[in-house]
């Protein structure tokens, strides 16, 4: 090995000091190096832009039928209930529903009631079942057949035979666990509803 | 504290029970005897990784939204400026990083020539470095198509057609790397597999081999002393000093500094005067219109200058493509017995500043519009650029030498 | 050693120089200021008024221009958004480019990008560069872009510029005329001065939208390199101390 000793004895505490000075200063610029790195993953001004809030028309829209919009790539619903429709919804409860006061799910302050949604003619649902992501049928008529002796209108999902109320609440007993989503929303007149933007702003 | 050393030196000897770890640390940093007296020449073969690692990640990240369609391509690249959050900086990352390689690896390749490390027995070691020299010229090449530029297309163009001098099957050969009539989609679709998978895991690979057949025969050092020649009762060569910890602490000041200059150029300069970023490649690329003055990226004019002062097409490609490869003879072509120019004679010292000003000038002179007396200029600079290496066997040999110490002189 | 490197730095800054200018009549320089934003301003607001309605921006989203400018949405919606109501939209053009064609003899190019090719002083000196030419469907020509297809769309603020020719006999005998100057003959809204202004405007405004991170690469970068001399300084010291062993 080449003369290494030197006339001073190797001082290991200082050069502990400064190797770990450097590391924890380098530590800290490879840390701050990183940021935009895993910044770049956000969402970018264009998919934002193609995500905005976007409005329906929905002065066509006749009682007891739906329409479907697409907003972030996902169906949203717009479902007009007839007043037997909403009549059927504020009666059931805990018996077959799993969560009839919406603890669980995920919905605007504003669709927190029994009828989700800021007026009762109207329900506003992605519609997407919060089992894995399939969407459900809509059947709307009481009574439809192999749907059971209680039914009074919903959804049911064909993936794995989950069911849904005219409020998008989800039945007991299947796999999905809680209500459906309801986005943020607002009307902007009787006939126009705009999907993603509330009174707070865009989503 | 002690508890966590614990726990760590556990789990490394868990590991080394199963993998090669610690002998592989010993052999390659521990206890890899490197000369004393490295000094300024010696930072690039570091920095050159540091390079290839910011190019490799940059790129996986510029992947993720790049459209390698022809009529998404230069779009994509604004997309990136502009939409996606600090996509900007990491597309200068790249585009600086691109430079800097050649940058980087020129210095590189000048240190060897400096002290003589093609010299048995390394000339294993210099062969592989020029064929990651060779890939790293394409990569270069087939990068720059991506972005759909004018002088993108164009130079991709021009370039391809040079395979076309090649008698009988030159057509049918630049057909065959389009995939099509012209330059189009097709080709840029193969280029971005190229560029993104499949010369980086060629440039790894071989940048492996070379440091492998580096550390088989040893460092080089500007003495040009081989320091196995004289060791210690232990083995170990008496001006030999583990890499680990003087050189992995010396590298970082070395990187640490390379990086303020990368940074001012990425931040403050990132087309540094349309070097690096050329103006002409911000317009999208038009199969109707050429640009004015189509000039390679900086780092291959030299030898885009050999390529035009030749008035015959197929010679001037052969003659381009021998600029390069000649490199690979020069372990054969140098009979000095002696490696580092410290030790060497005025004749090759004149020889290697005329090759040198030739490299330069060339350089320059390609960036050029070819007027009949900057023609001229290039045929000589072109023979003076050759007669570095073809009269190398007399000259190396006829050149007087300073007698060579065993020992490695003080820094 | 040192002395090789300073000789290099030189040969660089030459090249640099040469390479940047290029050849063409000497430029007047645009003096642009990104920091002056009451500049990018004004120079949104012509850009808008008159350059959209044949020129797409299609890079640059209005949301962007909000954000940068230091402008409201509401402001942006308001005075600046003539093609759409989204504000996450980019600045497309009414005019499709076909008809454009047609009409022009060549689609209006998007200008995104414009002074990252053509430079800020190329397009500071082509928009004060147009006079009249009978020979022209638009009426005018250019001194710094020949037979352009574009009209004077500022020709009411600067008025109208005629060429003044300068003949050259040579030696042999053989003359030849090139364009000396450009005299105003008849006048606009603005004057000389005012309306050099309103054009720097507009050209500072192409340079932030051909590269908005202008307006922060150089407070990041200042900062990352104070950083870096911060741990270049950490990193000397200890390599000094272990290289004491060394000699």
């Amino acid at each position: 090995m080449a003369e290494i000793m030197s006339d001073n004895a190797v001082d290991i505490d200082r050069r502990r000091f400064l190797t770990g000075t450097t590391v924890v200063i380098g530590g800290i610029g490879a840390a701050v190096a990183a940021v935009p790195f895993i910044a770049s993953f956000q969402p970018s001004a264009r998919a934002k832009a193609i995500g905005a809030p976007v409005e329906v028309d929905i002065g066509r829209l006749q009682p007891g039928q739906r329409i479907t919009q697409k907003w972030r790539g996902k169906p949203v619903w717009i479902v007009r209930r007839t007043p037997a429709m909403i009549e059927a919804l504020k009666k059931l409860d805990g018996e077959l529903l799993r969560d009839p006061s919406s603890e669980n799910s995920d919905q605007p302050a504003y669709a927190t009631n029994a009828w989700r949604s800021t007026r009762e003619e109207y329900l506003i649902l992605v519609g997407l079942c919060t089992h894995l992501g399939c969407s459900p049928n809509f059947v709307p008529e009481s009574g439809a057949s192999g749907m059971g002796e209680a039914w009074v209108g919903g959804f049911f999902c064909p993936c794995h035979g989950s069911k849904f109320d005219l409020a998008g609440r989800v039945y007991g007993g299947y796999p999905a666990p809680t209500n459906m989503t309801v986005p943020p929303y607002r009307f902007v007149s009787d006939t126009r509803i705009i999907i993603g933007e509330d009174k707070e702003g865009a989503a | 504290m002690n508890a966590v050393v614990k726990q760590l030196t556990g789990l490394r000897d868990w590991v080394d029970d199963r993998f090669p770890l610690v002998q592989l640390w010993n052999e390659h940093m521990g206890q890899y005897y490197a000369p004393k007296n490295f000094n300024f020449w010696y930072y690039f073969g570091v920095l050159s990784i540091v390079v290839l690692a910011i190019q490799i990640v940059t790129g996986i990240w510029l992947t993720m939204n790049y459209k390698p369609d022809a009529n998404l391509a230069f779009a994509s690249v604004e997309y990136i400026m502009r939409d996606v959050e600090f996509g900007w900086l990491i597309r200068y990352m790249h585009s600086t990083g691109a430079s800097a390689f050649f940058i980087v690896i020129y210095l590189h390749m000048f240190r060897a020539l400096l002290y003589g490390s093609y010299k048995k027995p390394r000339e294993l070691i210099w062969v592989l470095g020029m064929f990651t020299y060779l890939a790293l010229m394409a990569e270069a090449f087939l990068g720059y198509l991506l972005p759909w530029g004018q002088m993108s297309f164009w130079g991709a163009q021009v370039i391809i057609s040079l395979f076309g001098a090649i008698p009988f099957i030159g057509d049918t050969l630049s057909l065959w790397i389009r995939g099509d009539f012209v330059v189009s989609d097709v080709t840029l679709n193969r280029f971005f597999s190229l560029h993104v998978i499949a010369m980086p895991l060629a440039i790894i690979g071989l940048v492996f081999l070379h440091i492998i057949a580096l550390h088989e025969v040893g460092s080089n050092n500007p003495d040009g002393i081989e320091i196995k020649k004289t060791k210690g009762p232990d083995g170990i060569p008496l001006d030999g000093i583990p890499f680990h910890p003087y050189y992995s602490v010396k590298d970082t000041v070395g990187v640490i500094v390379f990086l303020i200059l990368f940074a001012a150029v990425m931040f403050f300069a990132p087309e540094f005067g349309g070097w690096f970023l050329e103006a002409n490649n911000f317009i999208p690329a038009n199969p109707l219109v050429t640009p004015d003055h189509i000039v390679p990226l900086w780092y291959f004019t030299p030898f885009y200058a050999i390529l035009r002062a030749v008035p015959d097409k197929l010679i001037g490609v052969l003659l381009m493509g021998a600029s390069t490869s000649i490199l690979f003879l020069l372990p054969w072509l140098d009979r000095s017995p002696v490696k580092s120019i410290r030790y060497r004679g005025p004749i090759f010292k004149s020889a290697l500043a005329l090759f040198i000003i030739s490299f330069f000038a060339l350089g320059y002179l390609g960036t050029q519009k070819p007027t009949v007396e900057l023609t001229w200029m290039a045929r000589g600079l072109t023979v003076i650029y050759f007669g570095f290496f073809v009269f190398m066997p007399l000259y190396t040999k006829i050149d007087s030498t300073k007698p060579v110490p065993d020992r490695l002189t003080s820094k | 050693m040192r002395r090789s490197l300073s000789s290099l730095a030189v040969l660089f800054w030459c090249a640099t120089s040469l390479a940047a200018g290029g050849h063409g009549p000497a430029l007047e320089p645009a003096n642009v200021d990104l920091t002056d934003q009451a500049s990018l301003h004004r120079g949104v607001r012509l850009f808008v008024n008159y350059c959209v309605s044949c020129h797409s921006a299609s890079f640059m989203r209005y949301n962007r221009i909000a954000k940068d400018l230091d402008l409201t949405e509401e402001v942006v919606q308001a005075n600046l958004m003539f093609t759409t109501d989204k504000i996450g939209d980019a600045m497309e053009v009414a005019m499709r480019s076909t008809e454009a064609e047609s009409w022009f003899g060549a689609a209006p190019p998007d200008l995104s990008v414009v002074a990252r090719s053509r430079g800020e002083d190329w397009l500071y000196n082509f928009l004060l560069g147009f006079y009249v030419d009978e020979n022209r469907p638009t009426g005018v020509n250019n001194t710094l872009f020949k037979d352009t297809a574009m009209p004077h769309v500022l020709w009411e603020l600067q008025g109208l510029q005629h060429a003044v020719y300068h003949t050259e006999r040579d030696d042999d005998g053989k003359e030849t005329t090139t364009l000396d100057h450009l005299e105003l003959v008849v006048p606009g809204t603005l004057g000389e001065d005012e309306y050099k202004h309103l054009v720097q405007d507009l050209v500072s405004f192409l340079v932030y939208l051909a590269e908005p991170a202008k307006l922060i690469r150089y407070r990041i970068g200042f900062w990352v390199i104070v950083y870096l001399f911060v741990l270049l300084a950490a990193a000397y010291l200890m390599k000094r101390e272990y290289w004491k062993d060394i000699h």
